[in-house]
């Protein structure tokens, strides 16, 4: 289901543009709005549909398999961290609105920087721990697993 | 050259590509390098790329050995069953021991991870999946990598690795360009981290015309990881065991919560149960050890991914398709029934738009399956990638030399796609795998093994023509024709990628021939795919977007070239339901219990392929059983 835009809605910012990952979304050079320059590398993720802050991107579904007159529309919505759907059927007969969080803290605010905590000891860096370890691996005292610890060793050849 | 060559210096860790894995390396290399220059490059935007671009419904690797659930070894267990054994165990136990603490922190962060009310732990999907809401998983993971980069190039395409001219085999850099503006962009570093992605788009697909977009896998997966570390000449893994998936029709949307969580099955176009029917010959085809019905019935042991494709593949083949989902049960309990629709909104959306357009509601009727085209990629129910050491506590001698997650090639790491061996590790391992890569390449750094790498001039400004070459192609012959794209001198970058696509098809084992090939077949698309090679030196780009594309499919074919080599090498039928060599139609466990290692000379552009042996994870009470 490639995407999209609305000629009356689209303002030209670029913010399509500026996030899909397959490069398809760009500006025409005579509307100045945007468009998608090549439908079949779509892989209809709408991050440009969630990203548009004039809901002037929509999708149609594939051509070769998908029949007309249906409708799959997003509000994404960061403040309050979530996200809103709605599903409309072709024969009508079908009407779904979904919400989902999309978060369950302020936005970006709980990500460390690491630049900034106490830097590993060199014990720490000649071990197999990463950042956080052990602690994270079960929120406990409890130390990484190796094969000694669990009892395994690695043999070679035909094993099921 | 029109455009400005950017030259960043004294990078010590370059991360190329910054999907999962590319974002986990960047995030934890800060920690173990906090005076330390690190640089990503990514050829889309880092807050929407790669393969969760669109977001994930669930996290499909997590041990919970914080609720008792499972440890390590289990997973690996599992991962072994189901790849039919060819896994690389010691990284998979690696990144299995690490994998919890990576989704701890995801909920820290903020990743709504649903819970078990009555047993306080995360809601199961299956034994190793959790549901989550991850609509925005990538933009969160990539906040955690903004946050410890120094710089963030986005949009800016790697098109080669830069080898060190001071010493043999060992990494300096990489060269790419940017998409927007065009620059030449040269990133001289101590070590780099390959994050890039694996391959969609290289077999064609059942879907025709706009439709082709609608891979299984990311279309802009274009095996940049592959063709990066190939031309590099690292030495690569497993390149043969490409991954078909059963998925619903057209819009591939994913069965996993649907089979696990909502308890749907499966049924031929007759409402019969198909599967045992096909087992008795298939387990003769692959012996007991591997298809055990009634041992898999008695002890729930997973009956292996491509089995599976097998019996759907010979259902259809008997006439009695298409395959069904029957979901008309699940589906009358309405909290299932959000959960079906969630889980497509949440990371197939395409997959809703479908059943809208075509008025499929699973409640009424049960939606049709379908098997998808090859796919090459490490990081899902396959394990293609790189011959990377492992960790220096687990790995045996021939799995180990030097720092976790390095290639072959010094100084050069990866995570996710990049690394060959180690199926099942999904968003959440290859996270853990960047980490694990991170932390080896600073300690790699700091052991002074990158001291004196040197780049000459002259390479950055032949590779500089390289990566523009598409585009001069295109201006000096675009003129010989008054319009249109057919042309004597040039293919532009979509005609080659049908081709590629045809060839790969036809002769490797595509849709088109059921996934069935064999030594001749394999032997002609080899000598197609060199003359494409030779092609591939006139490919024209008309802007910078099809310069995008044109190193797309030039990655595509290398990734290609190399599948195909693997493929013809092991004379077996190792994952039926994946691919069938026609001329060895068994498992030979006697010679092919092994894991197959290429390796391109990048001066000479010969393979050379070998065995390396498998080593598999058993009880030290009890060495001689098997394992499971």
């Amino acid at each position: 289901m490639p995407t999209f835009v609305y000629m009356t809605r689209c303002d030209g910012c670029g913010h399509c543009v500026d996030i899909c990952p397959s490069d398809i979304m760009h500006i025409d050079t005579t509307y100045r709005r945007a468009y998608n320059i090549e439908p079949n590398m779509c892989w209809e993720c709408y991050s440009c549909v969630k990203a548009c802050p004039q809901n002037a991107i929509d999708v149609r579904g594939y051509a070769d398999f998908a029949p007309l007159g249906h409708s799959v529309r997003v509000d994404r919505d960061e403040e309050k961290g979530v996200i809103a759907w709605r599903i409309k059927f072709r024969n009508g007969e079908k009407d779904l609105n979904l919400l989902a969080p999309i978060t369950t803290k302020p936005w970006g605010k709980f990500i460390p920087h690491l630049k900034d905590v106490p830097a590993p000891s060199s014990e720490q860096r000649n071990s197999q721990l990463l950042y956080n370890e052990p602690k994270y691996i079960r929120m406990d005292d409890g130390g990484l697993h190796t094969l000694e610890s669990n009892g395994l060793t690695l043999q070679k050849g035909v094993q099921y | 050259m029109a455009y400005k060559t950017i030259v960043e210096d004294n990078i010590d860790i370059l991360v190329a590509g910054a999907g999962l894995g590319g974002t986990g390396a960047a995030f934890e290399a800060r920690y173990w390098g906090q005076n330390k220059k690190i640089v990503v490059a990514e050829k889309a935007n880092i807050d929407r790329s790669g393969a969760v671009a669109q977001g994930l419904y669930a996290i499909n690797c997590y041990m919970g050995t914080r609720f008792g659930e499972n440890n390590p070894e289990d997973h690996v267990r599992y991962a072994r069953i189901d790849l039919m054994g060819m896994v690389r165990e010691d990284l998979l136990f690696d990144m299995a021991r690490h994998v919890d603490s990576a989704v701890h922190q995801f909920e820290e962060w903020g990743m709504p991870i649903m819970r078990d009310l009555e047993k306080g732990s995360y809601l199961r999907e299956g034994r190793w999946q959790i549901m989550i809401h991850g609509e925005s998983y990538k933009p969160l993971v990539a906040e955690a990598a903004k946050n410890s980069a120094d710089k963030v190039y986005n949009r800016v395409c790697v098109t080669h690795l830069l080898m060190d001219e001071a010493k043999e085999n060992r990494v300096a850099g990489a060269v790419g360009f940017n998409v927007r503006t065009g620059n030449y962009h040269v990133f001289k570093s101590k070590a780099v981290v390959c994050g890039a992605g694996g391959a969609s788009n290289i077999f064609k697909p059942r879907s025709v015309g706009e439709g082709a977009g609608r891979v299984w896998y990311a279309p802009w997966s274009s095996g940049s990881a592959y063709a990066l570390m190939i031309n590099a000449g690292a030495k690569m893994t497993q390149m043969e065991n490409r991954i078909v998936l059963a998925r619903f029709k057209d819009g591939y949307g994913p069965v996993g919560a649907y089979f696990l969580h909502l308890k749907t099955y499966t049924q031929n176009a007759y409402g019969e149960e198909y599967e045992s029917k096909w087992f008795p010959a298939l387990q003769k085809m692959v012996g007991k050890e591997y298809l055990d019905p009634e041992l898999s019935h008695a002890t729930h042991r997973p009956i292996p991914t491509c089995l599976r494709n097998h019996a759907i593949i010979n259902e259809v083949n008997a006439g009695r398709g298409p395959i069904h989902m029957v979901t008309m049960h699940s589906f009358q309990d309405p909290h299932l029934e959000e959960i079906g629709w969630h889980n497509f909104l949440g990371m197939t959306v395409g997959q809703a738009v479908l059943w809208a357009a075509t008025d499929v509601d699973p409640k009424n009727e049960n939606p049709e399956l379908t098997t998808s085209e090859p796919y090459v990629m490490g990081s899902h129910a396959t394990g293609c990638g790189a011959w990377c050491s492992g960790p220096e506590d687990i790995s045996p001698p021939e799995y180990q030399w030097g720092y976790n997650r390095m290639m072959t090639v010094e100084g050069l790491f990866g995570a996710g796609d990049a690394v060959g061996g180690t199926p099942h590790a999904f968003s959440s391992g290859s996270f853990t795998e960047g980490r694990i890569a991170a932390k080896a390449a600073c300690k790699y750094i700091d052991d002074g093994k990158a001291e004196g790498i040197r780049v000459s001039d002259a390479t950055i400004a032949k590779l500089g023509e390289e990566v523009f070459k598409p585009m001069e192609h295109y201006k000096v012959h675009r003129n010989e024709i008054v319009a249109g794209d057919v042309n004597p001198n040039y293919h532009n970058p979509r005609q080659f990628l049908d081709r590629l696509q045809k060839l790969m098809d036809e002769y490797c084992g595509g849709v088109t021939v059921n996934y069935m090939t064999n030594d001749k077949l394999l032997s002609i698309g080899l000598k197609k795919l060199k003359i494409m090679e030779e092609d591939l030196e006139k490919i024209a780009a008309k802007d910078l977007h099809e310069l995008l594309r044109a190193w797309e499919v030039k990655h595509r074919h290398r990734t290609s070239e190399c599948v195909m080599q693997h493929t013809l090498f092991r004379k077996e039928t190792r994952w039926p339901g994946y691919y069938y060599r026609g001329d060895v139609l068994k498992l030979d466990d006697e010679n092919w219990h092994v894991l197959t290692v290429s390796r391109r000379d990048p001066k000479t552009g010969q393979y050379t392929m070998e065995k390396a042996p498998l080593y598999h994870l058993v009880d030290v009470d009890k060495p001689a059983a098997a394992a499971e």
